[in-house]
């Protein structure tokens, strides 16, 4: 292998191709690299090359490439008898490290006992990278930054809440209130503006208009042909799609025509469908190919026309490919140079086993089932996602801050909780807050039937019995305790 | 949760397993060790139940679980989140039972 070929091979397995030059020139391959893990004198020559720390970043990227086969076979017989283990799924790292200047400010940061959100690192950092700066300079400059961050920091016991909720109501009502719109998809519907931000924040199970975006695999995804068989395989396609059914009242037999044409779109063929329909459930061992050989016929094994009938249902819903609850399937071509498929219909859990797909990127809009097969943090930042996404759409500019404190609410029990009477508002502690919400009478007689208690915490409480409310200045409880004068 | 009918898709290869903490919607998740987690809710002046939750049968859960060996009810997992505002914030989650 040539050394430009060894760097190139290197810097695909994730190792900065900095460090692959340098590991080139001093003759590491990657076959030499794997042996690291077991050769004790080539593991010594190559931490001297490159530091413990960059070692182990580098063995951690060329063991991330060759992970993804890890299947979490590794049980404890593996580990007893010593043998190779197969290799470990990792934590995947997802955050950027630090660049060097970051790492200097972070390092002032430390010494003068600040913190600040990375965000602003970043930002100083691109500011300082430019020109030279003093140290002292830049120790100014941090405690500066530091000085107008915290001026800006929400102050304790700000109603942040009300804010958020404010700030995205007023927009809200200036949302359309209906819209169903050709989103650039090729016809495909989209529930848009307000119908779908209820739907976000009501968490439904199932969303009006679900639709996936399946991003496909690096190897395939300019190749139009590859694409479009994937496609149509995972479109579920029943027999009724590709035939025309009739029932045969005299013969006590069910037929399919079968239409050629939309067959072979299909990628199937007679003896395949034939195949189906007679492991498929109701109508085992009953079907047989027409004389014509382009149909189907289904005999009932009994003479009674209620079986007729179901055995005629039965064949019209056969399932004959596909992923279930994926109704149709657009290719759509992105920017740049890259094919995407869109469907109508949602079922991750399925789509993300398929070969061939890109599952990191493939995403959903139905967020119950993000949160069912990605958990509960991907459910968070889906809804983030998905609610200002429509928000934006609709040409509404909403900080996402109020969006990320709403999202933070519906998912805080690990669940995700629908905003509103059957969820966050529905089971807050005070029966009067609850009282003032919704179905004022039937929480009064519950909570006077169960003898609750309200400890007058919140602030719809208090408003209720006409105390100051527990925020701001109300929130806390300061006396001040004059001195004694020393004389 | 899967509805998935080996028979019903034909001409589909399917892949290995899929890691979820790889997925580009999921923030890294960390196990806290017993001496970590009480360090941090010192730090963080919380009683556990104070944190938000994470549930055992979550899929990143139950990831880890294969991953750095048996997740148990009351631990507490680090999550690093890649922030719009904040570029990266961290916040914890303690693992209940369901």
């Amino acid at each position: 292998m040539s050394a430009q070929k060894s760097v190139e091979a290197l810097t695909a397995k994730g190792v900065d191709e900095k460090t692959a030059q340098q590991l080139v020139e001093a003759g590491f391959t990657i076959s030499k690299l794997r042996k690291v893990a077991t050769e004790k004198k080539t593991r010594m020559s190559l931490e001297k090359l490159l530091g413990e720390k960059k070692m182990q970043k580098v063995m951690q990227s060329l063991l991330a490439s060759s992970s993804k086969k890890a299947v979490g076979k590794r049980g404890k017989k593996a580990e007893k008898k010593g043998q190779k283990e197969p290799t470990k799924m990792m934590i995947p790292m997802k955050v950027k490290e630090l660049t060097n200047s970051q790492q200097k400010i972070m390092k002032v940061l430390a010494s003068l006992k600040m913190e600040l959100p990375r965000s602003v690192v970043e930002e100083l950092a691109k500011r300082i990278e430019h020109g030279k700066i003093s140290d002292k300079t830049l120790k100014s400059i941090i405690e500066e930054a530091f000085v107008r961050f915290e001026m800006h920091r929400v102050d304790a016991n700000e109603s942040a809440g009300i804010i958020a909720a404010q700030s995205i109501g007023e927009p809200g009502t200036q949302m359309t209130m209906r819209t169903f719109h050709y989103a650039g998809v090729a016809e495909m519907n989209v529930t848009l503006g307000l119908p779908r931000l209820i739907e976000i924040v009501d968490a439904r199970r199932v969303p009006s208009t679900p639709i996936m975006e399946i991003h496909l695999d690096p190897s395939i995804r300019e190749d139009l042909v590859a694409v479009r068989k994937i496609a149509t395989n995972i479109e579920e396609t029943a027999l009724i799609d590709v035939a025309d059914i009739e029932t045969d009242i005299g013969g006590m037999r069910v037929i399919a025509h079968l239409d050629t044409k939309k067959l072979s779109r299909k990628d199937l063929t007679v003896e395949q469908v034939y195949k189906k329909l007679n492991s498929t459930r109701g109508l085992k061992g009953l079907a047989e190919i027409g004389e014509d050989g382009a149909s189907v016929i289904i005999k009932s094994d009994e003479s009674s026309f209620r079986k007729l009938q179901k055995i005629y249902e039965d064949v019209k819903m056969a399932s004959l490919k596909g992923i279930p609850g994926i109704e149709r399937a657009v290719i759509k071509r992105a920017e740049p140079k890259e094919y995407l498929i869109y469907t109508e219909g949602s079922n991750l859990a399925d789509v993300l086993k398929i070969d061939k797909i890109d599952g990191k990127r493939t995403t959903t809009n139905s967020i119950l089932e993000i949160y069912e097969v990605l958990g509960i943090e991907a459910a968070r930042n889906a809804v983030i996602h998905e609610a200002s996404k429509t928000l934006e759409e609709q040409g509404l500019t909403v900080n996402i801050r109020h969006i990320m404190l709403v999202s933070d609410l519906m998912t805080n029990d690990g669940d995700v909780k629908a905003i509103g009477r059957h969820g966050i508002s529905g089971r807050k502690s005070s029966v009067l807050a609850r009282a003032a919400f919704e179905i004022t009478s039937a929480h009064l007689l519950r909570a006077a039937i169960m003898g609750e208690e309200d400890k007058l915490e919140g602030v719809a409480e208090n408003i209720i019995v006409g105390q100051p409310v527990t925020l701001g200045t109300g929130a806390v409880k300061l006396v001040w305790v004059p001195q004694k004068m020393k004389e | 949760m899967s509805r998935f009918n080996r028979d019903a898709i034909g001409g589909i290869e399917l892949s290995d397993e899929f890691n979820v903490l790889e997925h580009e919607l999921v923030p890294e998740h960390h196990l806290l060790k017993e001496d970590e987690a009480k360090k941090v809710l010192a730090q963080l002046k919380l009683t556990r139940d104070q944190l938000p939750k994470i549930r055992l049968s979550d899929p990143c859960v139950m990831t880890l679980d294969k991953i750095c060996g048996p997740v148990e009810e009351g631990q507490i997992v680090k999550i690093v989140r890649k922030s719009p505002t904040s570029g990266i914030s961290v916040c914890y989650r303690l693992i209940i039972r369901g």
